[in-house]
């Protein structure tokens, strides 16, 4: 029997990367996303090329309620579980107004806790999975520009890190990814570094070798493990004045 | 976002906005009344993707249905060809119509109604469209095909964007056995013995012929003729994967060279080299698709070769009666100028009169120019002589032909023109072509 995997928040581009990656290692793909109809090309064009069967599910990861019943619902219990969706946001906005605030900590923390936390028990039980968590660099210390996404981010590594101790001992994986900056929709509109920006392919590749290897954490691309090993030894004092 | 905006030969450059966007309601969402234009991969050579907003359809690249038995394919328009090549080629199909790089997208291949090799045989690209839909300037989309909404199919094949946003896209494939094309090359003393060789050999599938432009007397229009056709898994005698796409582009033009580099001593030299390779009369062999149809794809970024200030493709056809006159003029005058083309491609078009495509029976000739000081005035003098055999010069590589010689050249532009105003009266989908040539905006 073909493997499943499940990537939740399938409208970003590392989702549809990973979607091809898997496809083309034999995986059947399940693509969970808020808009259906974001996702229909989406999984006539994988179901063509990757040549394998590709479901599509609704899956609002604010709507914490929900997700026992969408978890209960699902076509295939998944081997893989990838936990993609985010967002960015407006530090600023999210400064001055609860709500946006509210969204980036959902979209980011507690709506992936909820999600992750059935998806860990059913494993557990099943003694049997993979779950992935696609954390951020943006996680690893708190700059002024984007702290609110930043420390969402960094509960969601800490999260994804205490999991993988639970689920240690019943044979379920768990797979820290801390991506740099990545050429998706997310960042547009921001000028990056080319050199340290890299393909969502090229991050679906690392992400697939990564799990086929038993890494715990990977950064991606690896260059980025030597800079936030740089940028956390700078010490606080300096740091706090530094324009990050 | 302003972005500086160019197409393949890098002019003209416009700063513009830049829309992108995933599926088609999200298109209508942030079209907000601007003038714009759809661009693709920017593979064209001039300005008909240009405007002070473009749309960049690269995102919008889904395959969404592929029939493997009747060889039928609808994707979105934003897909290069380099993709699709790679799901048909493995399951035994191949693009029906091809141009001379696969980096372009279907969209801008139904825009420019693209020409390849076959065009003798299989005419352009539109010829293989079954259907498409087109986002029009009255904000709907509308299906059409040569039975259904006639009017706006024949003006947006070749209609260079300006009937609105071609979105999906649904066409006929070619069978093929194997990847691989058996190649014949022969060469051809001069232009006269060329053209009787294209006319012996019209039942050939592809058939193209590399010219050297700055050869005089008796070699005077010497040529090097390919005729190609897709080769039988008997043919091939390699034991490697019969239906094998190519993977990817080994070299890249790390830089601009510098524009003294590319001179009449030089492409004399390259050109007395590239004929002396081919050291006997005819010469046949078994080569893969990729190196057959996309020679230059090898070298990403070829266009650096020129330097930065570019370069002008022209590219003109004449019709048959006038061929050979018509080119031993225009390629005196080349030769006169010392303005040697590097890279000169020569074709005999089959039958097509369509509305505002380009082919037309007869022979067409590319051809490559450094940007140097005389050379658009000169390109106005060639477009006369053009023009006065009877002939016209390709829109989607054109930058500078002036209105007068597109209204003379081009007989329906007329009927053209009233259709674009019928499916886009308030002027929303503007490009610089379309306002240098007077069309729209």
């Amino acid at each position: 029997m073909s493997r499943n995997a499940l990537i939740l928040g399938a409208t970003s581009d590392i989702a549809v990367a990973l979607a091809r990656k898997f496809g083309t290692n034999g995986y059947s793909i399940t693509l969970a996303a808020r808009n259906l109809e974001k996702i229909r090309a989406t999984q006539a064009d994988i179901k063509i090329r990757q040549r394998v069967p590709v479901e599509i599910v609704s899956f609002d990861a604010n709507d914490v309620e929900s997700h026992q019943a969408f978890y209960e619902s699902l076509p295939a219990k998944p081997d893989v579980v990838i936990s993609v969706f985010g967002l960015l946001g407006n530090q600023t906005e999210a400064q001055q107004n609860w709500k946006s605030c509210q969204d980036i900590l959902y979209a980011n923390f507690i709506g992936a806790v909820s999600i992750l936390n059935i998806v860990a028990n059913d494993m557990e039980q099943r003694r049997h999975g993979v779950i992935i968590g696609i954390s951020s660099v943006a996680g690893e210390r708190g700059r002024q520009s984007n702290y609110i996404y930043g420390s969402a981010k960094a509960g969601f590594t800490a999260y994804l890190s205490g999991l993988r101790n639970r689920l240690c001992k019943s044979n379920v994986h768990v797979l820290t990814v801390k991506p740099g900056f990545v050429k998706t929709r997310m960042i547009e509109n921001i000028k990056t570094p080319g050199p340290l920006t890299s393909l969502p392919s090229r991050v679906a590749d690392d992400i697939y070798n990564a799990m086929a290897k038993g890494r715990n954490t990977i950064y991606t691309s690896s260059i980025w493990r030597p800079i936030m090993y740089a940028i956390k030894s700078i010490p606080e004092g300096l740091f706090k004045r530094l324009k990050l | 976002m302003k972005k500086l905006i160019t197409n393949w030969n890098h002019y003209p450059v416009v700063e513009a906005d830049e829309i992108s966007f995933d599926y088609d309601r999200e298109l209508t969402n942030k079209l907000n009344g601007f003038q714009t234009i759809a661009h693709g991969n920017g593979r064209c050579y001039g300005d008909a993707s240009l405007s002070t907003s473009v749309i960049n359809t690269l995102r919008y690249d889904k395959i969404l249905s592929f029939d493997e038995q009747q060889g039928i394919i609808t994707c979105q328009s934003g897909i290069l060809l380099s993709d699709l090549l790679q799901v048909i080629v493995p399951r035994g199909w191949f693009l029906p119509v091809t141009p001379g790089t696969k980096f372009i997208t279907v969209g801008g291949a139904v825009a420019s109604d693209v020409h390849g090799k076959n065009h003798h045989v299989d005419g352009s690209f539109s010829r293989h469209v079954v259907s498409m839909s087109v986002l029009t300037g009255l904000d709907e989309k509308v299906i059409c095909s040569p039975t259904q909404n006639a009017d706006l199919f024949w003006a947006t094949c070749g209609g260079m964007g300006l009937t609105g946003v071609v979105l999906e896209v649904s066409f006929r494939l070619k069978k093929i056995e194997t990847a691989f094309i058996s190649q014949k090359q022969i060469k051809a003393d001069n232009l006269d013995e060329a053209m009787v060789l294209f006319a012996e050999h019209s039942d050939h599938t592809y058939s193209v012929a590399w010219i050297d432009c700055l050869k005089t007397g008796n070699h005077f229009g010497r040529c090097i003729l390919i005729l190609g056709e897709h080769s039988t898994q008997g043919e091939v005698k390699s034991k490697r994967d019969c239906l094998m796409p190519k993977e990817k582009s080994l070299f890249s033009m790390p830089c601009h060279l510098p524009s003294f580099v590319l001179n009449g001593w030089s492409v004399k030299a390259f050109n007395a080299l590239y004929y002396a390779k081919n050291y006997q009369k005819v010469m046949n062999s078994c080569v893969h698709y990729d190196g057959f149809f996309y020679p230059l794809d090898s070298i990403l970024n070829w266009n650096r070769i020129y330097g930065r200030k570019g370069f002008v493709q022209y590219q003109f056809v004449l019709p048959l009666q006038n061929s050979k006159e018509g080119l031993k003029n225009i390629l005196t005058r080349i030769n006169k100028m010392g303005m040697g083309s590097f890279l000169a491609v020569l074709k005999l078009f089959g039958e097509q009169d369509d509305l505002i495509s380009f082919p037309m029976k007869g022979y067409t000739l590319a051809l490559d120019f450094p940007m140097r000081p005389g050379l658009l005035d000169f390109l106005d003098e060639l477009d006369e002589v053009v023009a006065d055999y009877g002939g016209r010069i390709y829109l989607s590589k054109d930058a500078r032909m002036k209105k007068e010689i597109f209204w003379d050249t081009y007989p329906k532009a007329g009927v053209f023109k009233d259709i674009l105003e019928k499916y886009d009266p308030s002027h929303r989908y503007v490009s610089g072509l379309s306002k240098r040539l007077k069309l729209k905006g």
